[in-house]
């Protein structure tokens, strides 16, 4: 077992209340009972154990080795109150699961009640309820990280795979103008992209809001949208966003921090600060505007990449 | 200062749970520019705001933040809801406003990001 799953199941055993893993469909034992009566009531349900109850108060624990023993002993047709383990132990539905393992994992305590404040009973915890809930609870983390891992082992070998005097991976993401709920789409699958590309975390950050800010204005400044281009090399990460839009009149005008021509309902949501190219600039290695008014802008940046291995 | 200390300052509720009352949230920031929090947000930091559209959620995770504060118990739409579950960040709402909300983590001991300043490459 790798120490990543040792430290999952710690986890859960220090996160999962007893409520949770518990049994609640308890099946309960009368004192008067006999004990033919209960072992084949055991048999029947296939527990090996059960709480003996007297008016909604426990008064003992009747086990398959009571069960033996009374069987030797000769009282198989006298009340199981004779019989019965009479200390029992019972743990509080809101403790956490590793309390529980370390009582469970003491000699002849293979099942708990579990009882609330008032000392009433809820439920019934034993060695194979906990461990299959451990059980299932792994496997489900396990399948969850298991799917994304296998997307980042195989992209990530994609420049050792795949041979050529220069290769590069290139995406293309199309960004509709005006679509204000769907904007960021592509700057997420960038990001998610280069994570499977096992990318330095601290370069896909600055690349993040590098293309968030450049697909914002591609939703905010233009009337057509444009497109989003990433090459991605070894080395070497290049980003263009390109439109056909509007153009920019004055760029030097547009590169001072704070200066905007967002529209006020574009400002009320927190976007035309003025403050995008000056964040790109900040965060990418190499940032280049063109445009012309009327014949759209094309806004390119390129991030060097620390090597992956 | 771990998410159930934070709920429990700002008194707040948790709208939608992606991390436990353990996480660690190691600073906190406040804005309303987006831009702001992509400049100066850094990863892991609490976000206080009073925007509730979609691209707050969007923001974050550029910025690699995972749990926003909405402030003023303002009501997310249902995008923003869909967006933060899909992308696995915890919304939680206040009834402080921004600025009594801040002051109560503050005080509480959340630190913030010092003075940041645009030329600083913090990065
Ligand atoms: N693709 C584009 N087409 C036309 N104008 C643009 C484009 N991108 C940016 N601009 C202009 O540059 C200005 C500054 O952009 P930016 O620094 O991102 O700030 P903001 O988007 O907050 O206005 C914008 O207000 C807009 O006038
Ligand atoms: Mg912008």
């Amino acid at each position: 077992m790798s120490v990543q799953t040792i430290t999952k199941v710690q986890e859960l055993m220090h996160t999962t209340r007893v409520e949770d893993v518990m049994a609640t469909n308890v099946i309960i034992i009368e004192p008067s009972q006999t004990v033919a009566d209960v072992k084949i009531l055991m048999r029947d349900k296939h527990i090996s154990g059960a709480p003996v109850m007297d008016k909604g108060k426990i008064v003992g624990m009747i086990t398959m080795t009571d069960i033996l023993r009374a069987m030797e002993e000769g009282r198989l047709h006298e009340p199981v109150s004779q019989s019965m383990t009479l200390r029992v132990k019972t743990v509080l539905k809101d403790s956490v699961v590793a309390e529980v393992a370390n009582i469970l994992g003491l000699k002849g305590s293979s099942r708990l009640p579990v009882v609330d404040r008032d000392g009433g009973l809820v439920g019934i915890v034993t060695t194979g309820t906990l461990t299959r809930y451990l059980l299932r609870q792994l496997d489900k983390s396990l399948q969850k990280n298991e799917s994304e891992k296998l997307h980042t082992y195989r992209a990530s070998h994609i420049f050792q795979d795949i041979i050529s005097d220069d290769t590069s991976l290139v995406l293309r993401f199309v960004v509709d103008d005006k679509d204000f709920s769907n904007a960021g789409k592509a700057s997420s699958l960038i990001k998610r992209a280069l994570q499977r590309l096992v990318v330095n975390p601290q370069i896909v950050r600055r690349v993040a809001v590098a293309v968030y800010e450049a697909e914002m204005n591609l939703v905010i400044h233009t009337d057509v949208g444009g497109e989003i281009l990433v090459d991605i090399r070894k080395d070497k990460l290049s980003v263009s966003a390109v439109d056909h839009g509007p153009g920019i009149e004055d760029l030097k005008q547009v590169l001072q921090p704070g200066f905007s021509t967002a529209p006020q309902w574009i400002r009320d949501m927190g976007f035309g600060a003025g403050m995008g190219l000056a964040n790109i600039k900040r965060v990418s290695d190499m940032m280049k505007l063109i445009s012309e008014p009327g014949g759209g802008t094309r806004l390119d940046m390129v991030f060097n990449l620390v090597s992956p291995d | 200062m771990k998410l159930q200390e934070l709920i429990k300052v700002l008194n707040a509720e948790i709208i939608l749970e992606n991390h436990g009352p353990d996480e660690d949230i190691p600073v906190g920031g406040a804005a309303d520019l987006m831009s702001d929090v992509l400049a100066f947000g850094a990863a892991g930091m609490a976000l206080l705001t009073g925007l509730t559209n979609p691209q707050v959620v969007r923001t974050a995770e550029m910025a690699g933040i995972n749990v926003i504060v909405l402030v003023r118990d303002k009501k997310a739409p249902p995008e923003t809801l869909e967006l933060a579950r899909e992308l696995g960040v915890t919304l939680v709402r206040t009834g402080y406003t921004m600025y009594e909300a801040c002051g109560r983590l503050f005080s509480a001991g959340l630190p913030g990001l010092g003075v940041v300043r645009i030329r600083n490459d913090s990065w």
